[in-house]
């Protein structure tokens, strides 16, 4: 049996969809479309030829009465849905009756804003919307003589000219200086004013309109300058709202318009949207190209077709009014970085003006031929380089041909679109434009002006392989030597080196002696160069603040509405009912919203605001909970199951082990992140092999394993090596941490240094050098010394930094 | 019309070098940026990304890397470098007698 669709709106949009919808899939649904509007579907762009003059309703009309019969589609024109019932997934209409529905289609459009003027509900005061309005006004402009329209964007001088057309005196409105200045440049406004007057337009900008003056009917319009315009029908034309109300009672999210995802999905999942009622992406669109990839989209997803779906739409305008050609795409406010090419014709009325920046074009603005137009907006969208073509880029494109392709390598044969870099979604074409444009030599220019491989790194060799397809014999993959950053030539591991030879004791110092390209390094490299530093010299070297993230700075994990979450920790993942109360006591007397079980066995408070960290933490210590350091490149958490304590299987007394283990190593600063976990038996219940250090007991003592991330990529740990007792254990734990943290590369986590520098790298120095694992644990005991204060004490009690966690104050 | 006018914000002894301070208005928040070489920003407090909290960053020449998700602000230019896209709302700022002032346009001042 087919399913059933109900599509509410028998637009443009909801239309369009329908027919890409039965060309994928035809008998799949049984369709119903209800239309408020007692009319057949027809083009709503072209009603201001309706209302010049140049066509007839009928011209417009896209699918007659016919298209619905032969498709079996049920058409309720005049007939409005009035609610939706999404549980029991019924449409109900303004005459009571209830339709039931499969899946629902709302394509609701929008509605013209009415500005709430005094006089704005006098009759003769009307939008420009749909077949009504433009009936209106006809109407009107056989008995009246004169017309205002409020609003100098696109719609409003298509109904100003469509009237003057039908012989009104017409006068345009316009609040700002520049008609249609969201899609014209002040040139082209003034081509297209001085256009409108030769027509006897009446055009005032730059004037903002009081009220609407009349009795039981229009008489005029008044501004607030005093001026008075006479009108017998005034339309209001200054822009359009999603029409979201029906959507919006029925529980749906909206935000500006009906939110959907890519797949035009709203948030109840058997109800999809498009066209200008919906919000995709944070954007609403009103104009039509936009409409019919959406629909594009929508079809995909009701056939059932896996696609990419959706990704929201560049935009270009044309103006349609006949005689007078302008075009706009793209960007074109102008800027530093942008340049301009301009060809004026006085004789000719022509005006055309390309915004170029980076090698690419922009933005377009044609004035009087716009013949090239979609020619320039293919060009804007594809981003294409035209350095080569610059100079008569302006004449249009008879003058270039297609560029042929290296058949070469594996990766030639990709299309231009196919994604490279799935973490930030950059796709071939333009990491090879990139490659042309920037003159780009290594993977590492190309992250930096495209982001490609900059994330997780697994598309490195694609990227590599482009750039050889690029450049040929010039790049050599794997030959470069990465730099820590920009800032340097050096690698991560040339600069620790030169920080201990040359016994290089502050950020500053190094930077001078390394001669760093910049006066105080980046975001990248400065935390890196501190970290080195306190590695390096414990004790000697002072911290600095400046340069670590906001989450060490302020001992709290930074979220995505600037608020802080705040995790005490909680030795071993064991508490008692004190410090529970204490937490709950905290999470009350801060209004803290959220209250969360993390993985790591410890209570997460999330939402306090910076402002409170310090009296947060004050409370939390007064209870004896100190810093979890849940935010930093350190020690995280200690997981453990129960082990022998109460386990009937467990073989150690893991509980104790992690306790000890955490009270050992708390506080150390690492490269990355830092978790361990210790298990009582081999059924490993504290999963304790994905971990950075883990721990799992056996009948004869420990296993200690390394390596184990349970992230983006997953790993299991290595087996570094067995032990028998609880001292050995402890002592390979330190070693193993300081090696770490003396070789790997800041950000860089246990598993891929290990992977980098291999596990008989590191057991060498652990398992088969006792010497270098005691001095390892040396070295690490003697730096902890240090770096085991508590930072939440000495900013609560202390007042330490207390200028970070106060906004600053007025002089007044 | 009304004149500039500059309005105090706070002690530039309290911005710390290579740091930020943040200050509600009620235009929403600002961040008084202050560089290695005593230059001095006010910018709204927003990243043109997702909103990040621009204050909170770690400020290099006059740059500032957004805690967020690592865009890197031009204080200068008020925009987002390579490879990133957005521009920021900026303020004139003056220094005088050790109080950070910033210039609110006419009008706004003028509405008020």
């Amino acid at each position: 049996m087919a399913e059933k669709l109900i599509v509410i709106g028998n637009g443009m949009a909801g239309c369009r969809a329908v027919e890409e919808l039965l060309a994928r899939a035809p008998g799949r649904y049984e369709i119903a479309i209800f239309g408020k509007e007692p009319e057949l579907n027809y083009n709503r762009i072209m009603l201001s030829p309706v209302l010049a003059g140049e066509k007839s309703f009928d011209d417009i009309v896209i699918n007659d009465a016919g298209w619905y019969e032969r498709n079996a589609i049920v058409l309720h024109a005049g007939v409005e849905i009035v609610a939706i019932d999404k549980a029991a997934r019924l449409a109900i209409d303004d005459r009571g009756g209830r339709h039931s529905y499969d899946r629902l289609l709302i394509a609701t459009g929008s509605n013209p804003i009415m500005l709430p003027l005094p006089g704005a509900d006098l009759a003769g005061v009307i939008s420009f919307r749909d077949i009504a309005d433009v009936r209106a006004m006809l109407a009107a402009s056989t008995t009246g003589a004169r017309a205002v329209v409020i609003g100098g964007g696109l719609l409003g001088l298509e109904a100003a000219n469509g009237l003057r057309a039908r012989g009104m005196a017409v006068s345009v409105v316009h609040l700002v200086d520049t008609l249609m200045e969201r899609q014209l440049d002040e040139a082209a406004s003034f081509l297209l004013k001085r256009e409108l007057e030769a027509r006897g337009i009446d055009v005032l900008t730059g004037a903002s309109t009081e009220c609407i003056v009349g009795d039981r009917g229009v008489r005029g319009v008044r501004l607030k300058d005093g001026r008075h315009i006479a009108a017998d029908l005034v339309v209001m034309a200054v822009g359009i709202r999603a029409n979201i109300a029906l959507a919006k009672a029925a529980g749906l999210d909206c935000g500006r318009g009906v939110v959907v995802d890519d797949h035009m999905r709203t948030s109840d999942l058997s109800i999809f949207a498009v066209g200008e009622c919906v919000e995709h992406g944070g954007q609403t669109y009103g104009l039509v190209a936009p409409l019919w990839e959406m629909c594009k989209a929508a079809a995909d997803a009701l056939a059932g077709i896996e696609a990419r779906g959706y990704r929201g739409s560049a935009i270009s305008t044309k103006l349609k009014v006949t005689g007078i050609d302008v075009f706009s795409a793209g960007q074109f406010g102008g800027g530093n970085d942008t340049e301009d090419i301009v060809f004026r014709d006085a004789a000719m009325g022509v005006y055309k003006r390309l915004i170029l920046a980076g090698g690419r074009l922009v933005g377009a603005v044609l004035y009087g031929d716009t013949r090239e137009g979609n020619w320039y907006f293919q060009l804007v969208k594809d981003a294409t380089p035209i350095d080569s073509m610059r100079d008569s880029l302006i004449f249009g494109q008879a003058l270039f041909a297609g560029s042929g392709q290296n058949p070469k390598s594996a990766v030639s044969a990709l299309p231009d679109a196919s994604e490279i870099c799935g973490c930030n979604g950059v796709c071939k074409g333009t990491i090879l434009r990139a490659i042309g444009e920037h003159d780009l030599k290594s993977v590492e220019d190309v992250r930096r002006k495209t982001k490609a491989s900059s994330s997780c790194g697994s598309c490195t060799g694609l990227v590599e392989q482009l750039l050889v397809l690029s450049l040929g014999d010039d790049f050599v993959p794997g030959a470069a030597t990465k730099p820590m950053c920009l800032c340097t030539t050096l690698t991560h591991d040339d600069v620790r080196r030169l920080i201990l030879a040359k016994e290089m004791k502050s950020i500053p110092e190094a930077m001078q002696e390394l001669d760093w390209t910049t006066p105080d390094g980046c975001g990248s490299c400065r935390p890196a160069l501190n970290y080195y530093l306190l590695c390096a010299w414990p004790g000697e070297y002072v911290d600095d603040k400046q340069s670590r993230f906001i989450n060490e700075r302020a001992h709290a994990n930074i979220q995505k509405d600037g608020t802080y979450s705040v995790v005490p920790r909680m030795w071993g993942g064991v508490t008692n009912p004190r410090e529970l109360r204490a937490i709950a006591d905290v999470a009350d007397k801060f209004r803290i919203p959220t209250v969360k079980v993390t993985g790591g066995q410890r209570i997460d408070l999330l939402g306090v605001k910076k402002h409170d960290l310090p009296a947060v933490w004050a409370d939390l210590n007064a209870a004896g909970l100190v810093s979890g350091h849940a935010y930093g490149k350190a020690l995280r958490t200690v997981k453990t199951c129960v082990g022998s304590e109460w386990c009937r299987f467990g073989t150690q007394d893991s509980t104790a082990m992690g306790i000890r283990l955490e009270k050992m190593t708390w506080g150390s600063w690492m490269p990355h992140k830092f978790k361990m976990a210790v298990s009582g038996c081999p059924r490993n219940c504290a999963e304790a092999t994905i971990k950075d250090f883990g721990v799992v007991a056996t009948e004869a003592g420990w296993d200690l394993h390394v390596g184990g991330n349970g992230g983006m990529r997953v790993r299991a740990t290595d087996l570094l090596c067995k032990v028998t007792t609880d001292e050995e254990a402890i002592e390979y734990c330190c070693a193993f941490i300081q090696l770490y943290r003396e070789e790997a590369r800041y950000l860089e986590r246990t598993a891929p240094w290990i992977e980098r520098v291999g596990l008989n790298h590191v057991k060498a120095k652990l398992v088969d050098a006792p010497q270098t694992r005691a001095a390892l644990a040396t070295r690490f005991l003697h730096s902890q010394k240090f770096f085991q204060v508590d930072p939440w004490a000495e900013r609560a009690e202390k007042r330490r930094d207390r200028r970070e966690f106060a906004q600053l104050m007025g002089t007044a | 019309m009304t004149p500039d006018r500059w309005i105090a914000l706070g002690w530039l002894r309290d911005v710390p070098a290579r740091g930020a301070r943040r200050i509600v208005t009620a235009d929403g928040p600002m961040a008084i940026f202050r560089t290695s070489d005593d230059r001095v920003f006010a910018v709204e407090d927003r990243c043109p990304h997702k909103g990040g909290p621009l204050s909170q960053g770690i400020v290099h020449d006059s740059a500032v890397t957004c805690p967020l998700h690592g865009w890197v602000i031009d204080l200068e230019k008020a925009a987002a470098r390579d490879p990133d896209n957005g521009c920021i709302k900026s303020f004139a700022v003056r220094i005088s007698a050790g109080v950070v002032e910033i210039l609110l346009p006419r009008i706004k001042a003028a509405a008020e």
